[in-house]
């Protein structure tokens, strides 16, 4: 079974099509959401009933920082251009959409592998899983083979070793990499709707669980339009930025 | 029965694992089957050695390398099936050392070609020694054992485990002893080492069996080889000493460029090196350096990021034909070539038919016409103003000029060649083909045909 891997989708509808449909062609079976689904981009709504869509048909859908912020309203944590676009994201949201935002878990467990949209050592407390200590950490809060998160942007995997450390290792885009189950792996599947790595192509992974690889993919969309969406829709110009350079 | 492997003799045992011959499937090539000591007692590194070795050979293609055939499930019988290479192992040579300064040439060469191979799939060895390399009968040399192998596709399963600096005491570069792997230049190291054995029949840091006695490489030079064999003639101990540099950025950028010097020895340029009859002092420096730099690993490029900042280039220039506008356009192209690289080779060949004999001495023709060639090759090189450790100049003889080119670009593992356009006003190019066109159909790298300006 393939599972197609999405975190950090931003309300960037055509990043998020752009990977269902490099995923589907790769042969993905099934999905997995992890978190940040809104905020920062223009469409909330055609985002959420696209993942919506997919959890009617069985996805794991996990909530993130954004997501919880746009339910509760509460920015004190964030940046002023975060805090802005939930502020922008709130007043726009059907309720269908925030209903849906409002019923997702912050972790999900299939099997072996865990699901989380940042450490799984203190899900709502959004820490930025970006190093080896960190990683250690959420990799030590569970028993899952296989620990799948996002919220950093930046795509990265890591595994435990014997003396519970956890080494790092920069994904080469479309590199089946073995992640045979006699260790602990935890991925950090990159950023769909807003990369922050210098590359601004959309980020996902496909994790191959017969097999047991992980693929991690870059998807080229159309940046340029997605850019000028979020400016027309009256976001921060950094935003679209950020799109732009994909940092 | 293993695997639906027929399991024979016992070939060898060693620390590691025990390899065994095996027969039941037919790939057309004799197989031995590698198993793993991973019974109780043994170390855990036995396992991780046994994965990296499954998926850095998995990886690998080409026939610098055993052929992986299958590999059992380590959770429940681990096994490799590989390619069981018909070879001598080079510890033949190595025990017989000192060699001839030819033969260590070419044995070095084999092994440096074999070792840029790994470098272009973004693996590097990291175990480089006379008992990991095979000679087949060609003289094709094959790496074996990769055991503690990286490849900047695979997470790295050693880096973090083993807190001790891994590979074999004798052969590991600086870096490795410092925890760093991945670089490529940790293999120019370690052949270096070699060339050094062959050489002069001894280990330039001896086989130390302590953490400080490793680290002394760090800061102290190994004897000059021509201290030790004053046969060695002084361009092989400017190769040894190079590949031998403590700093990674003094050595060779790559092995293709080692290759490239054992082959020709009359090209390499020699420095202070070569002269050398003694060990450099001041060394500390570099040990000062290295502790100011926090010693933090930090992790080297991938080996294909360092191997493009050395790539080797060919100017073919047709010296026979005095085209100057050629020359100027074929200049212009290298000079931006040259500019964007860093650590760039330009070899200038031109390839001259094989003298007649007419009359006199035909040894003393030929040697005219190749120096009255090599003098044409270097004045078109002059204005651009290369130190001679950059540059070099080869007339080849030959009645098929593409042939030579492609010939030779596949030998030295050329990267780009840059070749005049023929002439507009040539009859039948269209029927008969051309030598850039050849060359551009057949060199096994780019190949940039070059026009001069107006020139169609």
């Amino acid at each position: 079974m393939k599972l197609a891997l999405l975190a950090d989708l931003h309300s960037n509808l055509a990043a998020v099509e752009a990977c269902l449909s490099h995923a589907e062609a790769h042969g993905a079976e099934a999905h997995a959401f992890l978190g940040d689904l809104v905020g920062y981009g223009p469409e909330p709504d055609e985002v959420l009933d696209l993942v919506a869509g997919h959890a009617a048909r069985g996805a794991l859908v996990v909530g993130g920082n954004h997501d919880a912020a746009v339910v509760d309203g509460r920015t004190e944590t964030m940046d002023r251009t975060a805090a802005a676009a939930v502020e922008w994201t709130r007043r726009r949201i059907s309720e269908r959409g925030r209903r849906f935002l409002a019923g997702l878990p912050l972790v999900a467990r299939r099997d072996d592998a865990l699901f989380v949209h940042a450490s799984a050592a203190h899900p709502r407390a959004w820490i930025y899983v970006s190093d080896q200590l960190r990683a250690a950490e959420s990799l030590a809060a569970s028993d899952a083979t296989w620990v799948f998160c996002g919220h950093v942007h930046v795509p990265a995997l890591y595994h435990a070793t014997t003396a519970r450390h956890a080494a790092h290792f920069a994904p080469v885009p479309g590199i089946a990499i073995p992640v045979a189950p006699r260790r602990r792996w935890l991925a950090v599947v990159g950023s769909a709707g807003q990369p922050r790595d210098g590359d601004p192509a959309a980020c996902y992974a496909l994790f191959d669980a017969a097999a047991a690889t992980l693929t991690f993919y870059r998807v080229p969309y159309d940046v340029r339009a997605a850019v000028a969406k979020v400016r027309a829709a009256g976001l921060p110009d950094r935003l679209a930025l950020r799109l732009e350079h994909g940092k | 029965m293993v695997g639906g492997f027929r399991v024979g003799e016992r070939l060898h045992a060693g620390g590691m694992g025990v390899l065994y011959a095996v027969s039941g499937r037919d790939p057309g090539f004799p197989l031995l089957m590698k198993v793993p000591r991973l019974g109780p007692g043994e170390p855990g590194e036995a396992v991780l050695t046994y994965e990296m070795e499954q998926t850095v050979l998995g990886a690998l293609r080409g026939p610098h390398v055993p052929r992986l055939v299958a590999a059992g499930d380590v959770a429940e019988q681990p096994y490799l099936v590989m390619e069981r290479v018909e070879g001598r192992s080079l510890k033949e040579w190595s025990d017989r050392a000192p060699l001839p300064a030819a033969e260590v040439a070419r044995l070095g060469a084999a092994v440096a070609t074999a070792l840029h191979a790994l470098h272009e799939q973004e693996a590097v060895h990291l175990d480089l020694k006379p008992s990991n390399v095979l000679l087949r009968p060609t003289g094709q040399a094959v790496l074996i054992d990769l055991g503690l192998a990286a490849h900047a596709h695979y997470p790295d399963l050693l880096a973090e485990e083993l807190r001790r600096p891994i590979g074999s005491a004798p052969f590991i570069s600086p870096e490795q002893v410092l925890g760093i792997r991945g670089d490529p230049r940790s293999d120019v190291f370690a052949l270096g080492v070699i060339l050094y054995e062959l050489a002069t029949g001894q280990l330039p840091f001896g086989a130390p069996t302590s953490p400080a006695g490793l680290r002394k490489r760090l800061f102290r030079d190994p004897v000059p080889p021509r201290a030790l064999q004053p046969t060695v003639p002084p361009w092989l101990q400017e190769v040894v000493l190079r590949c031998l540099e403590p700093d990674a950025r003094a050595r060779y950028a790559s092995a293709a460029q080692v290759a490239f010097d054992l082959v020709h020895p009359d090209q390499v340029a020699l420095t202070e090196r070569a002269g050398r009859l003694r060990r450099r002092a001041g060394l500390r420096e570099l040990l000062r350096w290295l502790r100011a730099a926090g010693l933090e690993p930090t992790p080297p490029p991938r080996p294909t990021a360092q191997l493009s900042t050395a790539p080797i280039l060919l100017a073919a220039i047709a010296t026979s034909h005095g085209n100057e506008a050629q020359f100027e356009a074929l200049r212009e192209v290298v000079s931006r070539l040259l500019a964007q690289r860093g650590e760039t080779r330009l070899a200038c060949a031109t390839v001259v038919r094989p003298a007649p004999e007419l009359g006199g001495s035909a040894e003393e023709a030929a040697s005219e016409q190749r120096i009255k060639h090599l003098v044409l090759l270097r004045h078109w090189a002059g204005p651009l103003r290369l130190p001679p450790g950059r540059v070099s100049f080869h007339v080849l003889e030959a009645a098929d000029p593409a042939a030579a080119i492609v010939d030779y670009a596949r030998v030295n593992h050329v990267d780009h060649v840059v070749i005049g356009a023929p002439p507009p006003d040539l009859p039948f190019k269209g029927l008969l083909g051309t030598i850039p066109t050849k060359v551009a159909l057949e060199a096994p790298c780019t190949v940039s045909i070059v026009r001069p300006r107006g020139g169609r």
